[in-house]
């Protein structure tokens, strides 16, 4: 396949981007996006030109770096796919592709598609986790949790990380995200005890961070990876409700 | 010069870590916060470790080269988690864990050390189940189990196929809550460039600011390493892109002994390599062996016609099938260890019954199972990876076999470490995948999550106050020592050096040519003759690499291939001590396969009169042959014997 592409390319997170344009020739159908990026990077380097920028590690779906923004659409045009997972038979010869990277306030560019998303891990630290120290803990079959709990807790705890819903969100907010993890909390015993501080703290943090707001237009859950349903939304609005409805929450 | 000393305490077996955390000294609350502790790695076993010691009162710092913790390879780990809890009562026990681990390991592991990691196994689970792990469970509410290879009994622990991605996201949420609190620094994008030791202690490391190039000084009183295994030396396998030996391969060189550096497990079900271009391989988790069937045609012009695109495999008839694994050890049969599956997919392969378009897979057929089961228990089980394959390969494998080879994918051999996790310089210490611990030459499935975590959350807490106990008095160490301007002046000499190179050819054609000579003469199966060669190839390789290789860019800037290359350099010195290793390892074990030693019937034969012992090797200098060290192993709980899986 040969292809034209346009990519941002922006030297780092103070220097003003532009699009570029590129060529590709030979380009086999069977090869992910990112050795097709491969090939292109590999010519720009024989060319002596600096090298695309892009964010990926594990390139089979799961660690959540890679962060492409294809064509207007999160992750490419295949569904249920990260970009890394993304294959060059969902393109045809000839095609022309953007290539840009996430946009969103709470995710500076870091170079050419590279963005930093520690505002995510920032969400976590606020209070993503059971307050549990090493040791000392029950045995694990002490409380029997029902298996459609079990699985509706895998179901969100599925979520990578990518941002993907942020980028695809017109207000750029973080809620599936941020849902994904009061959600898989929510549905289990171990995580009650301090639900009501977690979904506050956590909003709070992606407030301040710069997030905006949700309006349900529900574009981040049709662009996630993971599929990870709006549902855990809903779910995490009523956690938020009963939290605030509650007077003796306070954010210790 | 080296000397090992594996500090195995006194008793029996089944009393030593017992006896141990009887006896080892503590560091007192107040005097934990007086004492820093740097881990290099967020992985599971690093994620761990730093969360539990940050708990117990310890100030840590901790390192990872993704932009996030979350991020690391660990994330990967697909099948599931081993434990003794025998909560299926099918016979297992914390000896039978242990027993299983040794014997899998092919009797090259050290006893102690195994015995520990299956009594603190069921801790793991009971802690991930606190921080609201979903595993999967049954209708009743408790824990589900199913097997893996190498074993006869269900104990392996699983969150559909993303137990990796769920133990890694406990940990980081443990080491989230910690950093928060301020007890954890966190350093994410940041590259680990060399050791810094004083007084022959190690008390900091040189990392490099991935954005910003930037080089930085961390010190400590102890440095931990859990930066994962090389098996990228291969170039193509299933660990993630920036997996990489450098942090050990640093530690190495600044005099911690490098064990086994030859036993490395090829991983029997991956997804084949399909051409020039490509840059990663897939695993498909070994949990599908226990319900898929793995086969090729019986007869050769069977396997050319597939090879042509003229037969297809759902009309192969049963009788021409060859389920080669249960022909030949029908005792476990598609559940054999990896390495004697790999070996026998290769064997097929070799001799003209491989199939797919290369000629270079075996089938994974889920026909029978979806006729026992029914397709969406079949679903339910597999569903994520039947979907990850169909998303690679363009086929439907509810409806076609899957095709898979082996592929490079885990590493036993590692840093050398005593009983204490500690390597051979003090205060340096290495968990998780980088050190070479538990798994001898062969490592079974779902034990490497129990091993990084058994070290991260229930060991090194322990051992390393054994250590600190005695740096109480040692004021914090600022960077500012004259020892860290001397690491600092290599980090930048070699930097510059790589960066004026200003060749022809780029970091990823040599890893790739590395990789050509590794999987030809230094694979699945090796010879003298083929790891004389790799000795005289990959010396050759690594001097046109200083020569040739080409990083567009600047220094003081974001630049991957800089950062490649840095890694590459080590590979390639890398590549050179396992050739060395495997080549004085004349016996087979375990992956570590020596085709002058086998059995008749081509199985790999030990030579435990020459060979019960751990190859650590000493760095002698640039251009030096390394200097081999052997720790004997003894063998107390459990007698030597050939594995059989017939
Ligand atoms: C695809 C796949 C599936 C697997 N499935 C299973 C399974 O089902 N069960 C099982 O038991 N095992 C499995 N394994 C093996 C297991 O996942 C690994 O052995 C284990 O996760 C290693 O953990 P670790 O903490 O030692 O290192 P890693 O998770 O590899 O972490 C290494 C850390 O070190 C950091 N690091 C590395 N180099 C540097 C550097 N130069 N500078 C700074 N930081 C650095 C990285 O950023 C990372 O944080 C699987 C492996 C793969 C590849
Ligand atoms: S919810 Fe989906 S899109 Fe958003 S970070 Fe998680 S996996 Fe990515
Ligand atoms: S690179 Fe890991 S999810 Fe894409």
């Amino acid at each position: 396949m040969d292809l034209t592409l346009k990519i941002w390319r922006q030297a780092n997170a103070q220097a003003k981007g532009k699009m570029v344009e590129y060529k590709v020739t030979g380009v086999s159908p069977d090869s992910s996006f990112f050795e097709m990026l491969d090939v292109l990077n590999q010519d720009l380097i024989e060319k002596g030109e600096d090298p695309v920028a892009f964010d990926h590690d594990c390139r089979e779906g799961i660690c959540g770096t890679c962060s492409l923004y294809i064509n207007g659409r999160a992750h490419g045009p295949d569904s249920g796919v990260t970009t890394c997972q993304l294959h060059m038979r969902k393109f045809k010869d000839g095609d022309t592709i953007f290539i840009e990277p996430w946009r969103a306030k709470a995710f500076p560019i870091v170079k050419d598609l590279i963005v930093n998303r520690g505002a995510f891990d920032s969400i976590i630290q606020a209070g993503g986790y059971i307050s549990v120290n090493t040791g000392g803990v029950p045995d694990a079959n002490a409380i029997p949790i029902p298996k459609v709990n079990a699985d509706a807790a895998m179901d969100a705890a599925a979520c990578i990380g990518c941002g993907a819903c942020v980028a695809t969100c017109k207000n750029a907010s973080a809620m599936l995200f941020v849902a994904a993890k009061v959600s898989q909390f929510a549905n289990l015993p171990q995580g009650k005890i301090e639900a009501k501080r977690r979904v506050q703290n956590m909003v709070a943090e992606m407030d301040a961070l710069g997030f905006g707001n949700c309006s349900n237009t529900y574009a981040c859950e049709q662009e996630c990876p993971k599929e990870i349903s709006v549902s855990n939304i809903a779910k995490m609005n009523r956690e938020f409700l009963s939290a605030k409805l509650c007077a003796d929450v306070k954010d210790i | 010069m080296i000397k090992l000393d594996s500090k195995i305490p006194e008793g029996a077996m089944a009393d030593k870590w017992k006896n141990y955390i009887d006896h080892a000294k503590l560091v007192n609350p107040s005097n934990k916060r007086k004492l820093d502790i740097i881990v290099v790695g967020t992985g599971l076993a690093g994620a761990s470790a730093a969360a539990s010691l940050a708990e117990m009162g310890y100030e840590v710092k901790i390192f990872c080269y993704q932009d996030s913790p979350r991020r690391a390879h660990s994330i990967a780990a697909q099948g599931g988690i081993n434990a003794a809890k025998n909560y299926p009562n099918d016979g297992d026990s914390v000896y039978r864990l242990f027993y299983d681990t040794v014997k899998g390991g092919d009797d090259r592991a050290r006893e102690a050390n195994v015995y520990r990691l299956a009594e603190v196994s069921n801790n793991i689970i009971d802690q991930c189940v606190a921080q609201g792990i979903p595993f999967a469970r049954e209708y009743g509410g408790l824990l589900d189990n199913r097997s893996f290879g190498g074993a006869q009994v269900s104990r392996t622990f699983y969150a559909r196929g993303q137990t990796g991605q769920q133990l890694l996201l406990g940990a980081y949420s443990a080491l989230s809550r910690q950093i928060k609190k301020g007890k954890v620094t966190l350093y994410n994008r940041r590259d680990m460039l060399d050791v810094v030791k004083i007084d022959g202690r190690a008390r900091g490391i040189i990392t490099r600011n991935l954005v910003t190039g930037e080089i930085e000084r961390h010190a400590a009183h102890a440095v931990v390493l859990a930066t994962g295994g090389y098996g990228n030396v291969f170039y193509l396998s299933t660990n993630a892109m920036g997996s990489n030996v450098s942090p050990a391969w640093k530690a190495y060189k600044a005099g911690a002994a490098f064990a086994n550096p030859c036993y490395m497990q090829i991983h029997p079900t991956c997804i084949p390599v399909h051409g020039d271009f490509q840059s990663k391989l897939t695993l498909m988790s070994e949990s599908l062996r226990n319900d898929g069937r793995i086969w090729v045609p019986k007869k050769k012009e069977d396997a050319e016609a597939i090879k042509a695109g003229k037969l297809k495999p759902t009309q192969i008839k049963e009788e021409d099938r060859d389920y080669y694994l249960e022909r030949r050890y029908p005792a476990f049969g598609n559940l054999v260890p990896r390495d004697v599956a790999s070996r026998a997919a290769k064997e097929r392969v070799d001799a003209g019954h491989g199939v797919g378009p290369t000629g270079i897979a075996v089938y994974l057929d889920f026909e029978e199972a979806i006729g026992r089961l029914g397709k969406s228990v079949v679903e339910a089980r597999y569903g994520n990876l039947f979907q990850m394959y169909e998303k690679i390969v363009d086929e439907d494998p509810y409806t076609t076999p899957m095709m898979i080879y082996p592929a490079s994918h885990y590493t036993m051999g590692g840093l050398w470490v005593d009983y204490n996790l500690m390597t051979t310089v003090p205060g340096l210490y290495a968990i998780g995948e980088a050190n070479f611990s538990d798994h001898g030459a062969n490592r079974l499935g779902a034990s490497a999550l129990m091993q990084g975590l058994a070290d991260g959350y229930f060991v090194l807490p322990y051992t390393i106050a054994d250590y600190l106990a005695d740096q109480i008095h040692v004021p914090r160490f600022t960077g500012k020592e004259p020892e860290f301007n001397d690491v600092e002046k290599n980090v930048n000499e070699r930097i510059k050096k790589l960066m004026s190179i200003n060749g022809k050819q780029s970091v990823d054609s040599f890893h790739k040519r590395l990789g050509h000579i590794m999987w030809e003469y230094v694979g699945m199966a090796r010879n003298e003759e083929g790891l004389k060669k790799a000795l005289e190839e990959i010396p050759k390789l690594r001097e046109e690499f200083w020569k040739d290789v080409r990083i567009p860019g600047d220094t003081a800037e974001f630049n991957n291939e800089l950062e490649k290359a840095g890694r590459v350099a080590d590979f390639l010195e890398l590549g050179e001590l396992i050739a060395r290793d495997a080549l004085n390892r004349t016996e087979s074990c375990g992956g570590h396969f020596r085709e002058e030693s086998q059995t008749p019937e081509g199985e790999a034969k030990r030579d435990d009169e020459n060979f019960t012992y751990v190859a650590a090797w000493e760095y002698k200098g640039d251009g030096q042959e390394p200097e081999l060290h052997k720790e004997h192993l003894t063998f107390e709980a459990i007698k030597l014997v050939q594995r059989n899986y017939k």
